[in-house]
C-alpha cells in the first residue's frame, strides 16, 4: 500500500492538533474495534468556522484525513462546510488507498457531527435565550 | 540516514554466501535434472546433495524431503494432501487459533469440502495446551496440525508432546516450521512429527523454494500432477538455483545456529526490557521466555500500529504490525486477538523481528527512536488524553 506524498505530508505534519477550550462543536465517531477514532473540535463565529482541531488514534490515513478537513474548514460558513464530503477530502490529499477510503468516511461523519453538534448548541443557546 | 532492517519474520536478506553457491546453477549447470545426459545429472546431483543436507538437519532420510516453492505450498500440500488421502479414515483435522493463514485457509476451505476443523485456543502467552489437543481428539480425527514457533508473537509451542499424543492415537502430526527451521534445533524423531513444512527465504536462504519432510509410510495425497519428480509427490521442473541455495542457507544455519541464538536472545531481550522500561503503558506479547531468539511483538496502549510503522520507517527502521501476509487487512491480528488483547491494544502492535545482521547498535538506535514517536502519536490520540490525565 502506498500513500501519496501528501497524506505523507499531513501525516508528518499534522495540521491543528489538540483541542478547542469551549468549542462550539465536537464531533465524535469510530472506535477502538475498528482502529480509527476521531474527536474533531470547531470554533464559529457569525456563521463561520474560525477554527478546528482534532485528536485522532489510527492509521497514517485516518491522521492525515483528520489534518486536511480541519484545514479544509477553516474559514468556511456552516453551509458551505456541511457541503465538504469525503471524496473531497480524499482528492485534497492527492488520493487515498481503496482499503484506507473509510478513513475519510470518518473525516465527513466527524465534520457532520460537530456541525451538529454546533447547531444543537446554538438551538439551546436560542430556545434558552426565548425563555 | 541509518536503515536498520528488523522484519526477519516476514522476509530475510539472502546470504551472500548462498547466492554464491546458487549463481552456477543459473548459467553453467542449467541442465534439468531429470534428463539423462551428463547436463541433467550434474543437476541432479546438486539437488540431491542439497537434500541430504536438509535431511541431516532435522534428523530425516533425504528421501522423505520433498522440494517445493515455499511455506505456503508445503502447509497446503501437507493440510490438504493429508485430508485427501485420509478421508475414508475420518474427516476430522485438529489445529491452534494462532496458525498461519497458510494453514487456517487450506482448513477453511476444507471446512466446505465436508470436513471438519477444531481450532485449539491459545493461553494467554499464546501456547497451546497439549491437554487441549488430546481431548479435541475424536475417532474421526486424521490429522493435528500445529505450528512449532508462531510467526507474530514468537510462542515456541510444545509440539513434542503433542507428537507423542497424535503417534499415540495413530493420527498424522504435521508442524509448520517455518519460523523455526536454521534457528532452533529440530529433530522430526525426537518431536514426532510426520509433516514439517519450512521455507528458504526465512533463514537467509532465496524466496520461492520450501521443503515438505513426509516421514516415510505417512500417505499424502500430491497437489501438483505431472512429471515424475519428487517420487511423483510434486511435480515441476525442479527449481535448482533455488533448491542449492536452501541447502547452503540450511548449512550455514546449522553451523551458526548456537551463536546466533545466543547472540540474537540477548538483543532480543535487550530491545523488550527497553521498551518496557522506556514507554509506559506498552506490554510484551507471547511467551517471556517460550519463543523465538528473534521475535519481539509489543503492544502499545493509545497509538496506532500503523502510524508507528510510518514514523519508524521514516527513521529508517523497518518493523512491522503483526504478519506481513495481513498488513493490507484492517482486521486486527487472529493471533493478537487469540491471546485475549483487547481490539485497541492489538492495533498497537509492534513485531520486530530480528537477524543474521542485527547489531547491538541497532537496538540501541530504535530504544532511542521510539519513545519519541509514541509520544508524538500519543500527543494525537484521543485515548490517551481521557485514560492516563
Amino acid at each position: 500500500m502506498e500513500y501519496s506524498e501528501k497524506v505523507m505530508e499531513h501525516f508528518r505534519n499534522p495540521r491543528n492538533v489538540g483541542e478547542i477550550e469551549n468549542p462550539d462543536g465536537v464531533g465524535k465517531v469510530g472506535n477502538p474495534v475498528c482502529g480509527d477514532i476521531m474527536e474533531l473540535y470547531i470554533k464559529v463565529d457569525g456563521g463561520i468556522i474560525t477554527d478546528a482541531k482534532f485528536k485522532t488514534f489510527g492509521c497514517g490515513a485516518a491522521i492525515a484525513t483528520s489534518s486536511m478537513v480541519t484545514e479544509l474548514v477553516k474559514n468556511k460558513t456552516i453551509e458551505d462546510a456541511l457541503k465538504i464530503s469525503n471524496r473531497a477530502v480524499a482528492e485534497a490529499l492527492g488520493g487515498l488507498p481503496p482499503i484506507k477510503m473509510h478513513c475519510s468516511v470518518l473525516a465527513e461523519e466527524a465534520l457532520k457531527r460537530a456541525l451538529d453538534d454546533y447547531r444543537m448548541r446554538s438551538a439551546k443557546v436560542a430556545s434558552g435565550k426565548a425563555a | 540516514m541509518k536503515k536498520i532492517y528488523l522484519d526477519n519474520a516476514a522476509t530475510t536478506p539472502t546470504d551472500a554466501r548462498v547466492l554464491q553457491a546458487m549463481v552456477p546453477y543459473f548459467t553453467e549447470v542449467y541442465g534439468n535434472p531429470s534428463s539423462l545426459h551428463a547436463f541433467g545429472q550434474e543437476a541432479k546431483h546438486a539437488i540431491e546433495d542439497a537434500r541430504y543436507t536438509v535431511a541431516s538437519c532435522i534428523g530425516a532420510k533425504p528421501e522423505e524431503i520433498i522440494f517445493t516453492s515455499g511455506g505456503t505450498e508445503s502447509n497446503n500440500c501437507a493440510v490438504k494432501g493429508i485430508a485427501y488421502a485420509r478421508r475414508e479414515k475420518g474427516n476430522h483435522i485438529i489445529t491452534s487459533n494462532i496458525e498461519h493463514h497458510a494453514i487456517l485457509e487450506p482448513c477453511h476451505f476444507l471446512e466446505k469440502q465436508g470436513f471438519e476443523i477444531t481450532c485449539i485456543p491459545v493461553d494467554e502467552n499464546g501456547i497451546v495446551d497439549p491437554a487441549d489437543v488430546e481431548k479435541a481428539i475424536t475417532e474421526k480425527t486424521i490429522l493435528i496440525s500445529i505450528m512449532h514457533a508462531n510467526n507474530e508473537i514468537g510462542t515456541n509451542q510444545p509440539i513434542g508432546e503433542i507428537g507423542k499424543i497424535a503417534r499415540g492415537r495413530g493420527i498424522y502430526f504435521h508442524t509448520d516450521a517455518v519460523q523455526t527451521l536454521g534457528h532452533l534445533p529440530i529433530d522430526v524423531n525426537e518431536l514426532n512429527v510426520d509433516i514439517l513444512s519450512a521455507s528458504g527465504h526465512k533463514l537467509n536462504g532465496p524466496k520461492g523454494v520450501g521443503i515438505l519432510y513426509v516421514k516415510k509410510g505417512i500417505r499424502m495425497l500430491p497437489f501438483m500432477h505431472g512429471g515424475d519428480q519428487e517420487q511423483q509427490r510434486r511435480a515441476s521442473t525442479h527449481n535448482v538455483p533455488g533448491i542449492v541455495g536452501f541447502g547452503k542457507a540450511v548449512e550455514l544455519a546449522k553451523e551458526e545456529m548456537g551463536k546466533e541464538i545466543e547472540k540474537l536472545t540477548f538483543l532480543r531481550n535487550m530491545l523488550i526490557d527497553g521498551i518496557l522500561a522506556k514507554i509506559e503503558h506498552s506490554r510484551l506479547n507471547g511467551h517471556p521466555a517460550q519463543r523465538l531468539p528473534n521475535n519481539v511483538n509489543i503492544s502499545i496502549a493509545y497509538v496506532e500500529g500503523e502510524s508507528m510503522i510510518l514514523n519508524l520507517d521514516m527513521e529508517g527502521i523497518a518493523c512491522s504490525t503483526g504478519s506481513a501476509c495481513t498488513s493490507s487487512s484492517l482486521e486486527p491480528s487472529h493471533v493478537l486477538t487469540a491471546i485475549g488483547l483487547p481490539h485497541e491494544l492489538a492495533h498497537g502492535s509492534l513485531r520486530f523481528s530480528l537477524g543474521r545482521k542485527t547489531s547491538e547498535d541497532d537496538i540501541r538506535y530504535v530504544l532511542a527512536v521510539l519513545p519519541g514517536i509514541v509520544s508524538k502519536l500519543r500527543s494525537m490520540s484521543p485515548l490517551y488524553k481521557k485514560e492516563v490525565k
